[in-house]
């Protein structure tokens, strides 16, 4: 596990022109942070030169800062090397939005949409972007901070008599 | 309805008639393929828009199902979630990590206790510190208690939707006893919060020791009756085999994990592959198959409850005696008896019991077990107050569901109750 983290960090350092990807240890497992603009194109490399063929989730995080409020965390796994990784990208406060990794792996279809209904991260070039669990309707993202736990009044909207 | 009508026209007059709500619009715009669009030449060729569910007694549960039918074959499948949502991310965000324990139960409410367990190594994870040995030997053999009875569920409705009754009485007897068994362990039979943070609610008592090696000493001659009942079935087999076919690449692709992993011929087990309790320590086997189809996922299902109860007799044998919370005043509650007679323990349990245990500020942790239906993941984020900042649960009925469209491509209408049994799904975890 040490080596291909080696490896990754050797492939994805400032020589071969990609600024801006850190390497952290905030958590029990190896987390990259790469800027929004390259997502794509370090996730493909990580599927084909690294053997991560899962997605198996998406965490969507709401910082509620200033500058960069919202963060996607995307928990990889490899199925050859027993490897888990997560990759982290912050995006803008206003209109977050991030390619979606619909082309890398399949599985980002339902992760990216249920991030979308809860936190309302926009997703680029999804194939089917509607929400996860409310109702086309609603026009909050419940897990948003500046949500109220209680819910609003007169959001949902009841059918008719 | 005039066989002439564009799809784009068809909409448009489904929802002049009908008032059909946005929701219901998009989903009918997904089902859109290429492959089936455009004018209907030929007198076969019709297609038809189905509708299962959320109420339907072989969805398990309340999963909508909007199937797109070519004659008797499924050209498009949309699973519809969100019937069960309640919202657990959100609540776990607004109380102490103990109050969210009960809510746990109610994840995948066939095997509660793997989820506590689950829940549990995840916050330890988060204030660092770890459960002591008889601890974490009693949370590995809930592990495996729920996942025998949830597997044991699993089998009975999954031949029940295939038309076998019988099998359903059979191993809903045998999780009875399971059932028994966590009443004595646990003090209530279905949601049971039993763990603590850094430890456990009540210990293991002889008693329950003695009742589990009485149900494993009877229970595999019981699973054989079962088996002979439907592995023999002509009609069992017709129905399972080829059915429900995912290829490898997809299997991986769309995230599946658990049994329907390990059935495309992936042998992947968080067990072996990413240990966590005592799961290093002991011997077992990880059952693959590498057909794919509705009948390798019951055989690795049911290889997978052969192994549980050996790793239910090697945790019984190799159960230690000792404390079962670990010696941290800080995090971990006190006993109750103490509470009621020492002031500093007092102290203790009222901090946790009002504010809840702090970790440290921006720590994040992840954990994931080898839950019944696959990686049970609980990545939770702290601000250094009493309550998680984000918890985000990753459960596998969701992701395992995704595939769902894919294995049905092709199916015939009749499939469509055996490829969800065969998925395991469990609305309560799917949904959140």
């Amino acid at each position: 596990m040490a080596e291909l983290l080696e490896k990754i960090k050797e492939k994805l350092s400032e020589a071969n022109g990609f600024n801006g990807v850190v390497f952290t240890q905030n958590i029990n497992y190896p987390m990259i942070e790469v800027p929004k603009e390259r997502l794509l194109e370090v996730c493909t490399i990580l599927r084909d030169e690294f053997q991560m063929e899962q997605l198996r989730d998406v965490v969507s995080v709401d910082r509620f800062t200033k500058n960069e409020r919202f963060e996607c965390i995307y928990n990889l796994y490899s199925l050859t090397h027993s490897t888990r990784m997560f990759i982290r990208v912050r995006l803008e406060s206003k209109n977050p939005e991030v390619d979606s990794l619909w082309p890398v792996w399949q599985s980002s279809n339902w992760t990216e949409r249920e991030a979308w209904d809860m936190m309302g991260i926009k997703f680029i070039n999804h194939p089917d972007l509607r929400r996860m669990y409310m109702m086309e309707e609603y026009e909050y993202h419940p897990l948003r901070k500046d949500y109220p736990l209680m819910g609003l009044p007169g959001a949902v909207t009841l059918p008719k008599k | 309805m005039s066989l002439d009508l564009t799809k784009e026209e068809y909409i448009q007059e489904t929802k002049d008639e009908s008032h059909i709500s946005m929701s219901q619009e998009k989903i009918l715009r997904a089902l859109e393929s290429d492959d089936v669009r455009g004018h209907f030449e030929g007198t076969l060729d019709n297609q038809l828009i189905l509708n299962m569910g959320p109420q339907h007694p072989a969805t398990h549960g309340v999963l909508q199902l909007v199937v797109s039918l070519d004659g008797e074959t499924v050209v498009g499948t949309i699973p519809v979630l969100g019937y069960l949502h309640r919202g657990y991310e959100k609540l776990a965000e607004n109380m102490t990590f103990h109050e969210f324990i009960p809510h746990t139960d109610r994840l995948d409410y066939l095997s509660p206790l793997a989820n506590n367990v689950g829940y549990v190594l995840a916050i330890e994870k988060l204030l660092k510190i770890e459960a002591t040995e008889r601890a974490q030997w009693i949370r590995t053999m809930c592990c495996e208690m729920a996942r025998l009875a949830s597997h044991l569920v699993w089998m009975g409705s999954m031949a029940m939707d295939v038309g076998a009754l019988t099998v359903f009485l059979w191993t809903f007897t045998e999780r009875e006893k399971i059932l028994d068994i966590l009443d004595i362990l646990t003090g209530v039979r279905f949601t049971t919060s039993y763990t603590r943070i850094g430890g456990l609610a009540l210990d293991m008592s002889d008693e329950c020791k003695a009742r589990l090696v009485a149900f494993l000493d009877q229970f595999i001659p019981k699973l054989e009756n079962a088996r002979n009942l439907i592995e023999r079935n002509k009609i069992f087999i017709n129905r399972c085999e080829g059915v429900g076919y995912i290829s490898k690449e997809d299997a991986m692709s769309l995230g599946l994990t658990g049994p329907n992993l390990r059935a495309a011929g992936v042998g992947n087990d968080l067990r072996i592959d990413d240990p966590y309790l005592k799961y290093r320590e002991l011997d077992f086997n990880v059952p693959t198959a590498t057909e794919s189809d509705v009948l390798a996922r019951y055989y690795v299902r049911v290889r997978e409850m052969y192994e549980t109860v050996k790793l239910l007799r090697q945790c019984l044998q190799k159960l230690p005696e000792g404390p079962i919370n670990t010696p941290d005043a800080k995090q971990v509650l006190p006993d109750k008896g103490e509470v009621y007679s020492k002031m500093e323990e007092l102290i203790h349990d009222f901090m946790i019991v009002n504010f809840g245990n702090t970790p440290e500020k921006g720590v994040e942790a992840y954990q994931a077990i080898e839950a019944a239906k696959g990686e049970l993941g609980f990545y939770a984020i702290s601000d250094g107050k009493g309550y998680p900042f984000r918890l985000k649960i990753r459960s596998p009925s969701f992701t395992n569901l995704g595939a769902l469209p894919t294995m049905m491509k092709g199916a015939m209408i009749s499939d469509i109750v055996a490829i969800i049994g065969s998925i395991d799904p469990v609305m309560g975890e799917a949904d959140k």
